[in-house]
């Protein structure tokens, strides 16, 4: 059995690893409410763009424009959204993994990178990455998704990519969230979604194209800040629920080594009285 | 105009929140062709905007507000814009947009081959904007 000291040292060890898991469970809870909300207040300009753009498409399907269909270059540009920080569960993985498994060839695949965790766990694997755009994920902003759209947007119309991809978690409610990989360009939007009051008939200024042209980068940017502020509600979500089940690992391993400790302390004790008793015996 | 049956629902949403939501009998705003102005009824129509200054009139009610960017979808009985930044005149910095107007002007007296003509053109586009919705208040 080990000596009651090694156990209290362990014992001690623990208890200052379940204070830090402690305070960490607690600043994410209040980043996610923080993040929760923000990720609330940008939702109806997402649905409103994507009612919008839907009905545009339903409503002019025959329209050839560049940014409906799929580039000459066989490459494709991942955006991939995970964080900086680790201990987070299987958040940061679960995306990588998504990519990986995805069937696409090494080759073929530019990576965006937002978010350091994802970066290394690609860029180990042998994946091209373009841009790093990590630092956006302490506070992103709509013009931050701006600028890394503008960047995917360029690669698009120069021909270097041919379709553009979006890996990101999507953040369902506080204790489940799930890894998506959505196709963003060629834009292709489901016309049995579309609803029955779309069907007015609606003009556009300057013409059709025009508008598409400036919509659908206004789209995209929105895809990317939804996802943006989603990813950090799931990932400040998937570090809580981590550090919870941390912490409540350590109060069951304390206790272990509590009840340990005390037979270690109850044989030592009973050691010394037999071997008290044996010497006072030898004596007399 | 104040009659209860011209109004229809503007709805003013930006990406960090609900602008604004409410009615009007009468709404002005600027897009990539020029000002245009929507009473009730109006044909459906989707367009650009351009930074602007948008003017909500209820009645005699009326409210300005400064749009930069962003798209107008109008629909007989509502509208919606859809823009990237919306600001009330009170929210205005406008020590920064005089500042920001002085560096864009700056910019496009002294252009060089690197300076971004179009970028500049914008800013102070922007600037102007901001100050003009300011002074209105």
């Amino acid at each position: 059995m080990a000596s009651m000291r090694d156990i209290k040292r362990r014992k001690q060890s623990i208890s200052s690893t379940q204070q830090i898991t402690k305070a960490m469970k607690l600043v994410s809870t209040v980043k996610l409410q923080k993040a929760k909300t923000r990720a609330e207040q940008a939702d109806p300009y997402f649905n409103h763009m994507y009612k919008t753009v839907s009905s545009i498409l339903a409503k002019s399907a025959n329209i050839n424009h560049p940014y409906l269909q799929t580039g000459e270059s066989t490459k494709k540009a991942v955006v991939v959204i995970t964080s900086n920080r680790g201990l987070a569960g299987g958040y940061n993985s679960n995306i990588v993994k998504l990519v990986t498994e995805s069937g696409w060839d090494k080759e073929d695949v530019n990576v965006y990178a937002v978010g350091g965790k994802g970066l290394e766990a690609l860029e180990r694997r042998g994946y091209n990455i373009v841009v790093d755009a990590s630092a956006v994920m302490e506070n992103p902003t709509y013009a931050d998704a701006a600028a890394l759209c503008d960047k995917v947007l360029t690669a698009f119309s120069e021909g270097e990519v041919g379709e553009i991809y979006l890996a990101y978690t999507h953040f369902k409610n506080t204790v489940s969230h799930e890894p998506q990989l959505m196709k963003l360009l060629p834009v292709e939007i489901d016309p049995a979604e579309e609803e029955p009051e779309d069907h007015v008939l609606m003009n556009y200024e300057p013409n059709e194209e025009e508008a598409l042209s400036m919509i659908i980068p206004k789209y995209v940017t929105s895809l990317f800040y939804g996802a943006l502020v989603e990813a950090v509600a799931s990932e400040n979500g998937a570090r809580m629920q981590a550090m919870d089940s941390a912490t409540s690992n350590a109060e069951e391993m304390i206790a272990d080594l509590t009840l340990k400790y005390n037979r270690a302390r109850q044989s030592s004790i009973t050691q010394e009285l037999t071997e008290i008793i044996a010497g006072a015996n030898a004596i007399s | 105009m104040a009659e209860g049956n011209r109004v229809f629902k503007i709805e003013i949403i930006t990406p960090d929140r609900v602008f604004y939501t409410g009615e009007a009998d009468f709404l002005e705003f600027t897009t990539t062709d020029g000002e245009i102005g929507v009473y009730k009824d109006h044909i459906p129509l989707t367009t650009v905007l351009a930074p602007g200054i948008v003017t909500i009139h209820n009645g005699d009610d009326i409210k300005t507000a400064a749009v930069h960017a962003g798209f107008a979808e109008i629909l007989g009985d509502r509208v919606s814009l859809l823009a990237e930044v919306a600001e009330w005149p009170d929210e205005i910095d406008v020590e920064r947009a005089e500042a920001a107007k002085a560096r864009a002007e700056e910019r496009l007296q002294n252009h060089t081959a690197d300076v971004d003509m179009k970028r500049a053109e914008f800013a102070l586009r922007k600037a102007l904007i901001r100050i003009d919705t300011a002074n209105i208040r």
